[in-house]
Parts: C-alpha cells; sequence; structure tokens
C-alpha cells in the first residue's frame, strides 16, 4: 500500500502532462494561431515560460514521488535521515532559480514596452486612431470620423456609428481609442491577443496589427453587470480599400435614413 | 485571565481556573468561551460549515456551465421560488452565484480558518501559554463572525430576490458603486460591504492577540528560534494583517461614503471612485472627480497580502505536520523562516500584478513583473524544503501525511501557473480567463485547503481527545484529490483556449462552443470533490463522539502541545512546560538515547548525550 502511494503521486503528473500533450490536438488550446504581430510575440514568450514551468513541473513532482517512494521502501527498522538541511543546497536552489525567474522578467521588458508604452508606438497610429470604441452595458458602440477628417475626442456631426462591429485594416498598424459610457469593461480580442479595460474617465489608445484579413470575435472581460458574457461583437479586418468602401457606404446609409442625428443624440 | 507577564512569570503562579475545578456554566463554557481552544473549535465548526455553503454555491455555478440554462436539479425548485422563474439559473443569478462563493470561501472559511480556528487552537498550546494575551478580544473576535455571517447572508435578501450582491468579490466600481449600474449594486452591495468590513474587525481583533501572545507568553526556553514553524507562520501572517488590512477597510468605508444614499437618502454621498459624466442605465450624467482605479489599487493592496494569509499558516501547519509524519527535522528550518518573512514582505508591492491591463502606467507593470517573480523564488525554497523533509525520511503513510503531500505537490502547479501571469505580456491574454481561476483553485484548495484536511485530523485528538478514522480519510482523500484535479486542471486549458471567468453563458461564442464537454466533465468532478466533503464531516463529528481514544501524543511528535492532556482542561497545561530544544529533533542522538525516534521539546536532555546544536 506504501508503494500505491509513492506511485499515486508519480502517476497524477504524468497524467496532467499527458492532457496537456493532448489538449492540441483535441482543440483544447489558443482558439488560433495568434493573428496579430503582438501576438507571435506574446505567443513565443508563453511558450518559453511553457517549456521553463514544464521542466520545473517534472523535476519537483518526480522528486517529490522518489521522496514518497524511499519511505515506502524503507527497510523497516531503519531510521530516518537525521538531518537538518544543508547550506549548500539552499544557496544552489534559492540562486539558479532566481537567476530564471530575472532572466524571464527581462524576456518580458520589450514586448510590454512596445504593447503599452505609447511613446514606441508605431509612427503611423500615434496620433492617428481610426476609430473609438465606447463600450456600455452591454454592447460595443463604435464611433468613426467622417472620412477625410480625423477622430475627435467628443462626437463631431459627421462621425458615423455602428453597433458592435469594428471595421479595421489589415496588414498595417491600427489604433483605436477605448472608452467606456458606464462601467468598466475589457476590450477581449482572443485571436490577436489583444486585452485592455476600459475606464471609466479614461480614454485608453489600443494598437495592433492584423496580419489577416477576417473576422475576429470581440468580447468583454471584466465584470460589468449580469449582462457580461454577453457583450458579442465582431472585428472586420478589410483592406484599407475595403474600409474605405464600408465607410462610404456607412455615411450614405447614416445620412439617407436619418439615424444620425438619433444616434449623436443618445451618445452625449 | 491571562495577563502579559513575561512568560517566565506566566507560570508561576498557580492557575485558579485550571483543571476545571471552578463550575462554569454551560454558556461561559461553550458559547461565550474566553478559552481559546473553545474559540478555536468554534471556529473551526463555523468554517466548516461555511465550507459547505460555499461549495453548494460553487456547484450551482458549475452546473450552470456544464448544463447552461437547465433546470436545477433538487435545489432547483428551492432557487426557483426565490426567483419566481422555475429552476433556472438566470444571469443575475449566476452573477450573485459566483460572487458569494468567493466572498464566502475566502472571508467566511479560508482566512478564518487557518488564524480563526488553528491559530486560536493552536498559539497558546504550541508556545507553552495558559491562554491568549487577551482572553475576552479573543473572545470578541469570534462572536463579530456572526454579524459578518448575518450581513452577507442579508445581502441575498436585502435588495429582492434577484438582487443579491454580484459584482465579484473583487466589487471594482464604478459597478459596485452606482446604484443604477446594476440591480446588485442597490441595497445588497452596502451590506455586503458591511460584512466585509465586520470580517475585518474579526481578524484585526484575532491578529492584536496573536502578535502580544507570541512576542509576550512563550513558555521559559521557547526561543524565537525553538517556535514550530506554524507559530511563526501566524507570527508572519497576523503581521500581514495589521498592515494591510487598515486599507481595505478605508476602501470599504470611502465604498459605503460612495454608496450610503442608497440605503439612507439624505446621508453622506461622496463620490471617491465615481469620475464625472458617466451615464449608467440612461441615469443622470455622474458628477464628481473621483477614481475608479483607486478602489483597485486599495484592494489590492490588502487583497495581494490577504492570499498569503490565505496561505502562510497552512505552509507552516504542513512543516510541522510533514516533520512528524517523516520522523525528520524539517529540512532547512530558518531558510523557511526567512522565506516565510520575505513572502510577507515582499507580499506589499507585487499588488499591481493583478491590475496589468487596469489601464495603469506601463513603466508600474515592469516594476510590479518583477517584484512579482520576485516573489515566486521564496515560494520555490520551501518546496525545495519540504521535499527535502519527506527525503529519506520513516514515512508514515497515513491521511495525514498523504493529505501535505498533496499540499506540496499542488502548491507547485499554483505556484508554476503564477509565473505566466506574472510575465505581463503574456497576462494580458490571461487575465480574466480560467486560467486565474485555475491558479487560485490550486493555491487555496490544493494547498491550503489540503492543508487544513491534514491539520484538522493532526490536531483533532487534542481537540476531543479522540482520532479520527484514518481509512476514512484516506477515502476522503482519495476522492477529493481526484476530484480536485479533475475541476480545476482543465481549467488551464480553458484559460489557454480564451474561455473568460465571470460568465453566465460562455457558449455564447462560438470559439468556445466545443469547450462545453470539458465542462462538464468538470462539473461532474466537482460534484464527486464536493459530496466527498460528506466522508469528513461525518468522521468529524462521529469522532468527535465515538472516536478512538487517545493519550497525550499519538503521533509521537515534538510540540509543547502534545505534553498536555488531550483536551487540555481550561488553563492547558498540568505541569508548566520548559522548552529544552526546536521542535523537530525526530530519529537524533537525543531521541535515540530515550530509545524512541522523537523528543518532546519539554523532555529535560537526556544524561550523557552531547547535542550538536550548530546544524541551524
Ligand atoms: C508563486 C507565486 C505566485 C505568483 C507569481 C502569483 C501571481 C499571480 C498573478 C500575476 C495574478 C493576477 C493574474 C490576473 O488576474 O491576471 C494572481 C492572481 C491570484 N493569485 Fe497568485 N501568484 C502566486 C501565488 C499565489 C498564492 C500562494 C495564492 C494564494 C494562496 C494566490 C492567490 C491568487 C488569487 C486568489 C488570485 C486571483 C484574484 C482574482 O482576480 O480574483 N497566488 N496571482
Ligand atoms: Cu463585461
Ligand atoms: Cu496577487
Amino acid at each position: 500500500m506504501k508503494k500505491f502511494w509513492a506511485l499515486f503521486f508519480w502517476f497524477w503528473p504524468l497524467v496532467a502532462l499527458y492532457v496537456c500533450l493532448i489538449a492540441p490536438g483535441n482543440n483544447w488550446w489558443f482558439p488560433s494561431k495568434p493573428l496579430s504581430t503582438m501576438g507571435h510575440q506574446i505567443d513565443g514568450l508563453f511558450y518559453l515560460i511553457l517549456i521553463i514551468v514544464t521542466v520545473t513541473f517534472v523535476g519537483t513532482e518526480f522528486a517529490l514521488g522518489y521522496a514518497l517512494w524511499m519511505g515506502a521502501t524503507k527497510e523497516p527498522g531503519r531510521r530516518a535521515w537525521f538531518s537538518h538541511g544543508s547550506h549548500k543546497l539552499e544557496v544552489v536552489w534559492t540562486i539558479v532559480p532566481a537567476f530564471v525567474l530575472v532572466f524571464i522578467s527581462l524576456t518580458q521588458l520589450d514586448v510590454l514596452a512596445d504593447i503599452r508604452v505609447l511613446a514606441r508606438f508605431p509612427e503611423s497610429v500615434k496620433e492617428a486612431p481610426v476609430a473609438e470604441v465606447m463600450a456600455r452595458q452591454f454592447e460595443w458602440r463604435i464611433r468613426y470620423p467622417k472620412p477625410g477628417t480625423e477622430l475627435m475626442t467628443s462626437p463631431q456631426p459627421g462621425d458615423l456609428y455602428f453597433v458592435n462591429e469594428v471595421h479595421v485594416p489589415a496588414t498595417v498598424p491600427t489604433m483605436i481609442n477605448l472608452r467606456t459610457q458606464d462601467v468598466q469593461h475589457a476590450f477581449f480580442v482572443p485571436r490577436l491577443r489583444v486585452k485592455q479595460d476600459a475606464v471609466p474617465g479614461l480614454i485608453i489608445p489600443v494598437w495592433f496589427e492584423i496580419e489577416e484579413a477576417g473576422e475576429y470575435e470581440l468580447l468583454c472581460a471584466e465584470l460589468c453587470g449580469w449582462g457580461h458574457y454577453k457583450m458579442k461583437a465582431r472585428i472586420i479586418a478589410d483592406s484599407p480599400e475595403g474600409v474605405s468602401a464600408y465607410l462610404t457606404r456607412l455615411e450614405r446609409e447614416q445620412n439617407e435614413d436619418g439615424v444620425q442625428e438619433a444616434e449623436t443624440a443618445s451618445v452625449k | 485571565m491571562a495577563t502579559i507577564t513575561p512568560a517566565l512569570e506566566t507560570h508561576g503562579h498557580e492557575h485558579e481556573h485550571a483543571h476545571g475545578h471552578h463550575e462554569q456554566t454551560f454558556i461561559q463554557k461553550y458559547v461565550f468561551s474566553t478559552d481559546h481552544k473553545v474559540i478555536g473549535i468554534q471556529f473551526l465548526i463555523t468554517t466548516l460549515l461555511m465550507l459547505m455553503v460555499g461549495g453548494a454555491l460553487a456547484l450551482a455555478v458549475r452546473w450552470q456551465l456544464a448544463f447552461p440554462w437547465e433546470n436545477m436539479p433538487i435545489v432547483g425548485k428551492l432557487f426557483g421560488v426565490f426567483q419566481g422563474e422555475g429552476g433556472q439559473i438566470s444571469p443575475e443569478f449566476y452573477t450573485m452565484l459566483f460572487t458569494m462563493h468567493a466572498s464566502v470561501m475566502i472571508f467566511l472559511v479560508i482566512i478564518p480558518v487557518l488564524a480563526g480556528a488553528f491559530g486560536n487552537f493552536l498559539i497558546p498550546l504550541q508556545i507553552g501559554a495558559d491562554d491568549m494575551a487577551f482572553p475576552v478580544l479573543n473572545m470578541l473576535s469570534y462572536w463579530f463572525m456572526w454579524p459578518a455571517i448575518f450581513c452577507f447572508g442579508y445581502s441575498f435578501i436585502a435588495g429582492g430576490a434577484t438582487a443579491g450582491p454580484a459584482n465579484g468579490w473583487t466589487s471594482y466600481p464604478v459597478l459596485s458603486d452606482i446604484a443604477s449600474a446594476s440591480p446588485s449594486s442597490g441595497e445588497a452591495q452596502t451590506w455586503w460591504l458591511f460584512g466585509l468590513t465586520l470580517v475585518g474587525v474579526s481578524s484585526m481583533m484575532g491578529s492584536v492577540n496573536y502578535m502580544t501572545t507570541i512576542i509576550n507568553m512563550r513558555a521559559p526556553g521557547m526561543t524565537l528560534f525553538r517556535m514550530p514553524l506554524t507559530i511563526w507562520s501566524m507570527f508572519i501572517t497576523a503581521i500581514l494583517q495589521a498592515f494591510a488590512l487598515p486599507v481595505l477597510t478605508a476602501a470599504g468605508f470611502m465604498l459605503v461614503f460612495d454608496r450610503l444614499h442608497t440605503l439612507i437618502p439624505t446621508s453622506i454621498h461622496s463620490v471617491f471612485f465615481v469620475p464625472a459624466g458617466l451615464v449608467v442605465n440612461n441615469a443622470a450624467p455622474t458628477v464628481g472627480g473621483g477614481q475608479p482605479l483607486l478602489w483597485q489599487h486599495l484592494f489590492w493592496f490588502y487583497s495581494h497580502p490577504a492570499v498569503y494569509i490565505m496561505l502562510l499558516p497552512a505552509m507552516g501547519m504542513v512543516s510541522d505536520m510533514l516533520a512528524c509524519m517523516c520522523r525528520k527535522p524539517v529540512f532547512g528550518y530558518k531558510p523557511m523562516v526567512y522565506s516565510m518573512a520575505a513572502i510577507a514582505g515582499l507580499g506589499f508591492i507585487v499588488w499591481g500584478h493583478h491590475m496589468f491591463t487596469s489601464g495603469m502606467n506601463p513603466a508600474l507593470g515592469m516594476t510590479f513583473m518583477t517584484s512579482t517573480m520576485m516573489i515566486a523564488l521564496p515560494s520555490a525554497i520551501k518546496v525545495f524544503n519540504w521535499i527535502g523533509t519527506i527525503w529519506d525520511g520513516d514515512i508514515q503513510f497515513n491521511a495525514v501525511f498523504l493529505n501535505c503531500a498533496a499540499f506540496v505537490a499542488l502548491f507547485i502547479v499554483g505556484g508554476l501557473s503564477g509565473i505566466f501571469m506574472a510575465a505581463v505580456p503574456v497576462d494580458i491574454y490571461f487575465h480574466d480567463t480560467y486560467f486565474i481561476v485555475a491558479h487560485f483553485h490550486y493555491v487555496l484548495f490544493g494547498a491550503t485547503l489540503f492543508g487544513v484536511f491534514a491539520g484538522v485530523q493532526f490536531w483533532f485528538p487534542k481537540m476531543f481527545g479522540r482520532q479520527m478514522h484514518d481509512g476514512v480519510q484516506k477515502v476522503h482523500f482519495v476522492l477529493t484529490f481526484i476530484g480536485m484535479n479533475g475541476t480545476f486542471f482543465p481549467m488551464h486549458l480553458l484559460g489557454i483556449a480564451g474561455m473568460p471567468r465571470r460568465y453566465a453563458d460562455p457558449y455564447l461564442h462560438g470559439y468556445l462552443e466545443h469547450l462545453l464537454p470539458m465542462n462538464q466533465f468538470m462539473t461532474i468532478s466537482a460534484i464527486i470533490m464536493g459530496f466527498a466533503q460528506f466522508l469528513l464531516l461525518g468522521n468529524f463529528f462521529y469522532s468527535m463522539f465515538y472516536g478512538k481514544k487517545v493519550g497525550r501524543n499519538p503521533w509521537g511528535a515534538n510540540g509543547l502541545e502534545w505534553s498536555a492532556p488531550s483536551p487540555p482542561g481550561h488553563g492547558n497545561f498540568d505541569v508548566p512546560p520548559v522548552c529544552y530544544r526546536g521542535p523537530y529533533e525526530y530519529s537524533g542522538p537525543e531521541s535515540e538515547a530515550l530509545g524512541q525516534d522523537f523528543i518532546l521539546q519539554t523532555t529535560a536532555p537526556p544524561a550523557g548525550v552531547k547535542v550538536a546544536s550548530a546544524h541551524h
């Protein structure tokens, strides 16, 4: 029975490892490969940590199981090893993990700066958000500047509006301004590995470069009330021409059916 | 009544209450008792019952995730009466369920079971004191739990059936601040905050008491570095509480002031956390100049240290139990103490790792990332030392040991997943997904609760003079261990798959639909694990009355508590304890001289044994 318990503690990490190994094949893994430039960097860092962590996991769980095995196979009557520890070992297992952890931290800094530090945003997007994404319970309201003009902080008469669909150009860096009209929300696009909270009172610029034209799901990732789960929207990445064509169409529709006044009024 | 006299004197005078000479009424003895042991047991039973409440809430959450919008069996009818909509879980109700699950588990189970139950029971016994420094304060710390439980309980119904508190245990404003933001943000949220504050009052009374007792009331010879690691952990935890809790209390009051007008319309109405110009649910735009991020800073300034408050005592207890069950000294006693101190110190400068996507300054993100990575280091050192403690030991494979080994095995997982989340770019993806949920369940359930399971069985003989049934505890261990991993391990994968937490219906989103079967598997695991807890409760209450009777030291352990009678009378020790050595001298030369593999801290050094005390 003693040996059973040692095997038990050896066995379950193997199950855990096995589940992780078969996970990608069973579609229990990332929803897709990263589809933004930053996404590649984030996934790269993830896999780097995954390797380090897996090695540590296997090593420590194996050692733990082995310690149990030693206890299970001890011949009766032999005493436990009377030891209060080892200074040398303590030094080793302090310094080695310390180096690994500092190494992991250092690898993160550049990517973090690229994602979040305004000064390092690509020049082409710094001053030119393509749209304002305004979260509210429980939808996303998108405001585009009138074609040919720039996005202003406050709504302008010619602005174009749409709900739960953001059209942005693919293959070029793009920036949106993220806001919330009421409580906190978070702008989460899993396939792009983008996430940013929308904070009442702040306008937060978010940039990304989508690599392929297509549709990407956009969800809310900060509890915003009972309808949190249903803030379902899409990002539609298209060629720059496609986006202009969409905006022109949107402008025409909006001017024809008079939606514009109503929408502007309610956003104010 | 105990006083804060230096340890030597405490034991000089005869304790008049000792040995139960003194007639006490039932109420004095078992209800409003000032005896630390009774208070500890009161905390223990209360928290075990709350564990079942929290567990039931969790199962309801799991039901919805596995069988979205289907009527809940059995209890569904009951909830249905509440909400007036059949046995289905509405999204409002779901949001309330996970909020209250976390609130109950954190504030009414984990924190009070460690500090309240084990802290109270063990501190005087392990340092050789007759009681806590402030017994009345101690009694109050227990009885303040009940108004807290009442406030949490009342918050369910304060605002009406579908408007329980539902803003997450983190209760971020503005959602939790403005009444029109959600049905739950009315009265319910205010009562929830009252509950939180009262739990804080209770903890604070406990922590003042623990610090004073440990500093002032140690038995003769009980130097700081002869204290069991349990005592070190309780001491460090008490310091953490004392420094972190005021910040949460202040934040709580600020939020109460922001909201008090929802209870009393003419009262104070501040806007600490509300910026101007928000239009919430078509209400008039807000006025003010508050800052929602301020809450997050204040909340996490408390709640990160609090996650260690929820773990350190279990670390200490497990170290004690592992040494005893492996018949070996703790490997690296001083590194264990220093790493707990390091965790506590660093714990105060990592709170920002909960806010990597919050919009705070990215330079802060880098700082918090580095400090967070560094806090993994003392955790790693502890893991290595635990393995070292088990290494080449004479292991007693009972359920106490198995639960302790599970503590180590599962803490490894939780610590390692923390590293992903400490790395800011990776956390940008993982934040608020199930990866986080996996992480904190591995540390809080995997580590802390398994440590508690072990601790309950280990100190049960001291509490009741009887033993719990080891076989039943083993079955409980296996079912809980398998159920726990079946429930929480797949959550890592859900997180990687991008499934957000706190979603009433994730499958609304196409890219998550295929994860339903996995969630069903997890729910079944959770149900097994939940029902396994009846074994623990059954064993606990059965053994209280019918368990095998045992003497003072059934495990052959070294601590001072094992030199007292089981259960100890009022005043604890029949022979005033004097401490001669550290608590972990298992299988050493001194014990050998006595022909056994342990030697109580109170046993005078056997003649003729040279003690090499230079080992630390
Ligand atoms: C090895 C050291 C650890 C590291 C590096 C670490 C890191 C982190 C990070 C970065 C987060 C925030 C993730 C996010 O929300 O995006 C987090 C969340 C959390 N951690 Fe840890 N952690 C560690 C150990 C622990 C321990 C020991 C506990 C508790 C006993 C704990 C409990 C929690 C809890 C409860 C949360 C989630 C809070 C919430 O959002 O509701 N962690 N951890
Ligand atoms: Cu939301
Ligand atoms: Cu934290």
